[in-house]
């Protein structure tokens, strides 16, 4: 294993609009059995030649109880023999599953994995979502258009504004309406804090699951100061409704910008201090290097984008490729891996954030003065001082508070960079108040996909790790 | 309203019978300490030291300080109480940072975030799991009563478990939570001991396994 | 996304794959989206990918309640190397939802295939898990369906909780 850590980034692989963005010039040759980096060690070998008996696939724990109780129904129903596909290298290789979760302290919230173990080797991962479905999409179906921004953002709940502003963009898309120059500014500064909030999150916790748990006091120390960023312009840490149709809720208040520049200033030194520990940690090399490997063009199937795809080398990113909400007027570059390994996409996403405070710098920067919120007395709420003189403004205030705002009829699908991929929000329109149907392509749901393939052949540790730099969000795949 | 306050200078003194109670007490205390208290006296004694109530309390107090909560979090709350662990936050003030992943060794369990459907056999279980005495606290709204929320997919932690302390808020503060948490160290302290069952009047809801027919005990 | 000329040329390629294949084309707001018979959908998707239309985004149900055809699967395409996106739209009726799936040439459909059964009750034909995936196993009804209700606990306050004691069992 060398020494040399592949360069994240620092290639301005951002095409220009109209360029080729596509993986042609990356020919990325996938290794011909992706997961078998290292040979898994024979298990005939390891118990002394003797074999272990005919092919067993234990599915079920034996059960205690003379019948079926309500607990298992769920368990039995899904079919091993038939589905289980054959996976054993030997004829004589034991097969034990087990179930991993939902309850587990590192799937990283309640996902389920039915785990096919030939020793301490994965041979098939299955995983079973739905634990935390909540029914957000048909919620919002119930909701005028604005009130259901709330309930959209805590679908993948660390990427609440990025929720939001697909939502927010969809519904503009459909309205025509136009956002102010100053508010997509605003917009873009609390993505890119939500982003590096989300990586930290993403941080903190893949190292607790590799055992550097004091890496998770670390982030979430940064994560406090973003918090109270949050809280300092809106008003709450968590889900803050801070994104409207037509901008953003209220003009950041006065005091916000010198937070955020001190911020600004200190964050790039704490993830110094991260790469410090990290970056050439011989236990993190040992734990992330060539592990979890699936090539661009594997991944490319799946549907998987963000850094996953970006670590194995594809520069695509939607910040560059279809920008909206201004994000074009910002110089950034998109950190790009080389191998798809796990340790790439940790590079990735630690490049991701010096990126971002970059991206913060240029737009508090040059944020221009102007209104925060669309004119368009039909779309937003005219301001409170205006209610005591004009009618009209009386007028549009009731109409928006009690029906909501009509939208005509149409559909739209706006699609954004979230911290995960890109997070899709479909919303049909049936020309009333309330959307007729709202669905939120979430990453995490399309990356979880993958995560079969990254993990088969892997050691049950290596899965974990894996498991942690997918960096799935329970929230958004269960919706 | 009269307010009656007990005189500095009547608690100074003590009556005759109190001195001589005193230091038959201290007598005593010093025959045990020299192994020359036995038998009845020595009973008598013991049942008289101020100690086994001390103990009581010493019991609960570090009962409640030390609470192991099993790590459930299952949305959005889950990150408020990650960093409820933090740094700013310090869970471990207070005695509560030993978070185990198993039920079986735990004692709090707090539910952070929405109870889906399919999910609810399943805390239950994991609820099931822990030894008594056993504690819940129902963190956020949605886990609370149906929170933002109220729709077919999920469940209040009300419905189909006995609920100590209900933290509102969506994601509730840190701050909230670690109110919360202190308000059910009082409660431990006042009396951890008694069985949940007791406490809820919830006899009638074990569980059986069901009988040979499959129909439910 | 490809204006109205790109995206008749496009709906034109789709259509000679399959006769009648194309029922609809639509660009409104920025979107350009192709409706397609059912059982054409597999080669309309196969067509795009040779236009570049390279990764499939999502699949994803919407239910035209009260108009005929009410069951929709819609399909976002993407091609990274013209930065372009399409949509396919297929609908089909609730008495007769079956739609061929992709998932042999695009594996990425397996998860949103399940979960357009799931909450609309969409069957894909050829699709070789189809499993309920957010709901649980044995559940009965399609949630996402306009004319499923919401569902929900009713709003208990103190005093209703009074006139209605013992409301949890």
């Amino acid at each position: 294993m060398s020494d040399e850590t592949p360069k994240p980034g620092g290639d301005p692989a951002a095409p220009a609009a109209g360029e080729a963005a596509g993986p042609s010039h990356r020919e990325q040759d996938a290794p011909a059995t992706a997961g078998e980096r290292q040979a898994a060690p024979d298990i005939a070998d390891l118990l002394g030649g003797e074999p272990g008996g005919p092919l067993t696939a234990v599915a079920d724990p034996p059960a205690d109880q003379s019948g079926p109780s309500a607990y298992r129904v769920q368990e039995q129903s899904i079919d091993f023999s038939a589905q289980l596909r054959q996976v054993a290298t030997r004829d004589d290789a034991e097969l034990l599953t087990i179930n991993m979760g939902p309850h587990h302290p590192a799937t990283h919230g309640v996902l389920r994995l039915l785990t096919t173990l030939e020793g301490e080797v994965v041979r098939d991962v299955k995983p079973i979502v739905g634990y935390l479905h909540t029914g957000i999409e048909k919620t919002a179906e119930d909701k005028a258009y604005w009130k259901a921004i709330p309930v959209i953002e805590r679908m993948d709940y660390l990427a609440y504004y990025f929720n939001a502003m697909a939502y927010v963009g969809a519904v503009e898309d459909l309205l025509e309406v136009e956002v102010p120059k100053r508010a997509q500014y605003l917009r873009v500064i609390h993505l890119e804090l939500n982003r590096i909030m989300s990586h930290l999150v993403w941080l903190g916790t893949t190292m607790l699951d590799l055992g550097a748990i004091s890496i998770f006091w670390y982030a979430f120390r940064e994560r406090e100061t973003i918090l109270d960023l949050f809280e300092y312009s809106s008003g709450q840490r968590m889900h803050t409704r801070y994104f409207q149709i037509g901008g953003v809720a209220e003009d950041i208040p006065a005091g916000w910008e010198q937070s955020l520049r001190r911020f600004l200033v200190e964050m790039p030194k704490r993830i110094d201090q991260y790469d410090a520990m990290l970056k050439r940690n011989e236990i993190v090399l040992r734990r992330l290097r060539h592990v979890g490997v699936l090539s661009a063009e594997q991944l490319q199937a799946w549907g998987v984008t963000g850094p996953l795809l970006r670590a194995a080398g594809v520069p695509w990113d939607l910040r560059k490729a279809m920008p909206s909400s201004s994000y074009e007027d910002f110089d950034f570059q998109i950190p790009v891996g080389t191998e798809g390994d796990n340790y790439d996409r940790y590079l990735v996403r630690v490049a991701e954030m010096r990126q971002s405070l970059r991206i913060i710098e240029q737009a508090i920067d040059g944020l221009p003065e102007g209104p925060w919120i669309t004119e368009d007395r039909k779309v937003a709420l005219p301001p409170r001082h205006e209610l005591a003189t004009s009618m009209e403004a009386l007028i549009h205030h009731f109409k928006l508070v009690t029906e909501g705002m009509r939208v005509p009829a149409g559909e739209a699908y706006h699609a954004i960079e979230g911290p995960r991929g890109e997070l899709g929000c479909f919303v049909r329109s049936d020309g009333s108040s309330k959307p007729a149907r709202v669905h939120v392509r979430d990453p995490s749901f399309v990356n979880l996909q993958a995560f079969g393939d990254m993990a088969r052949g892997e050691y049950i540790a290596d899965m974990i790790a894996t498991l942690a730099c997918l960096d799935p969000l329970l929230g958004g795949i269960d919706r | 309203m009269e307010v009656i306050r007990s005189g500095g200078a009547q608690a100074a003194t003590l009556s005759e019978a109190d001195k001589v109670a005193f230091r038959a007490r201290q007598s005593r205390a010093r025959d045990l300490l020299r192994g020359e208290l036995e038998g009845e006296e020595l009973e008598q004694h013991v049942r008289d030291s101020v100690i086994t109530t001390t103990l009581d309390k010493a019991t609960k107090w570090a009962q409640g300080n030390s609470i192991f909560p099993l790590t459930f979090g299952l949305a959005c709350c889950s990150i408020e109480m990650m960093s409820l662990v933090g740094a700013r936050m310090d869970i471990s003030r207070f005695g509560g940072e030993a978070m185990r992943g198993t039920p079986r060794q735990s004692d709090l369990i707090i539910l952070a975030g929405r109870v889906s459907m399919k999910m609810a056999p399943v805390v239950r279980r994991v609820y099931d799991q822990m030894l008594e005495p056993k504690y819940a606290i129902a963190m956020g709204a949605c886990s609370s009563s149906m929170g933002v929320f109220n729709n077919y997919a999920i469940v209040p932690a009300d419905k189909f478990m006995p609920v100590d302390v209900h933290i509102p808020g969506c994601p509730p503060r840190p701050e909230a939570v670690m109110y919360g948490i202190l308000k059910l160290r009082k409660m431990i302290q006042d009396d951890p001991t008694m069985g949940w069952r007791d406490r809820y009047k919830a006899h009638g809801t074990e569980e059986l396994p069901p009988a040979e027919d499959g129909a439910r005990a | 996304m490809p204006d109205g000329d790109a995206l008749e040329r496009l709906a034109h390629l789709v259509g000679a794959e399959q006769d009648g294949a194309v029922v609809a084309t639509v660009v409104a707001r920025g979107r350009a989206e192709i409706e397609v018979r059912p059982d054409a959908i597999g080669s309309a998707l196969e067509r795009l990918r040779h236009e570049g239309y390279t990764m499939l985004m999502s699949v994803h149900g919407v239910d035209y309640h009260p108009e005929e055809r009410r069951l929709g699967v819609v399909y976002e395409l993407l091609s990274m190397q013209l930065q372009d996106r399409v949509t396919v739209k297929v609908r089909v009726s609730a008495e007769d939802p079956h739609v061929p799936s992709v998932v042999a040439d695009w594996p990425t459909a397996d998860f949103h295939e399940r979960e357009v059964f799931d909450m609309f009750g969409v069957v894909f034909d050829g699709h070789p898990d189809l499993r309920r995936i957010l709901m649980p196993e044995d559940y009965i009804g399609h949630p996402q369906r306009r004319d499923f209700p919401i569902g929900g606990e009713p709003v208990i306050f103190t005093e209703t909780e009074r006139r209605n004691p013992g409301w949890w069992k």
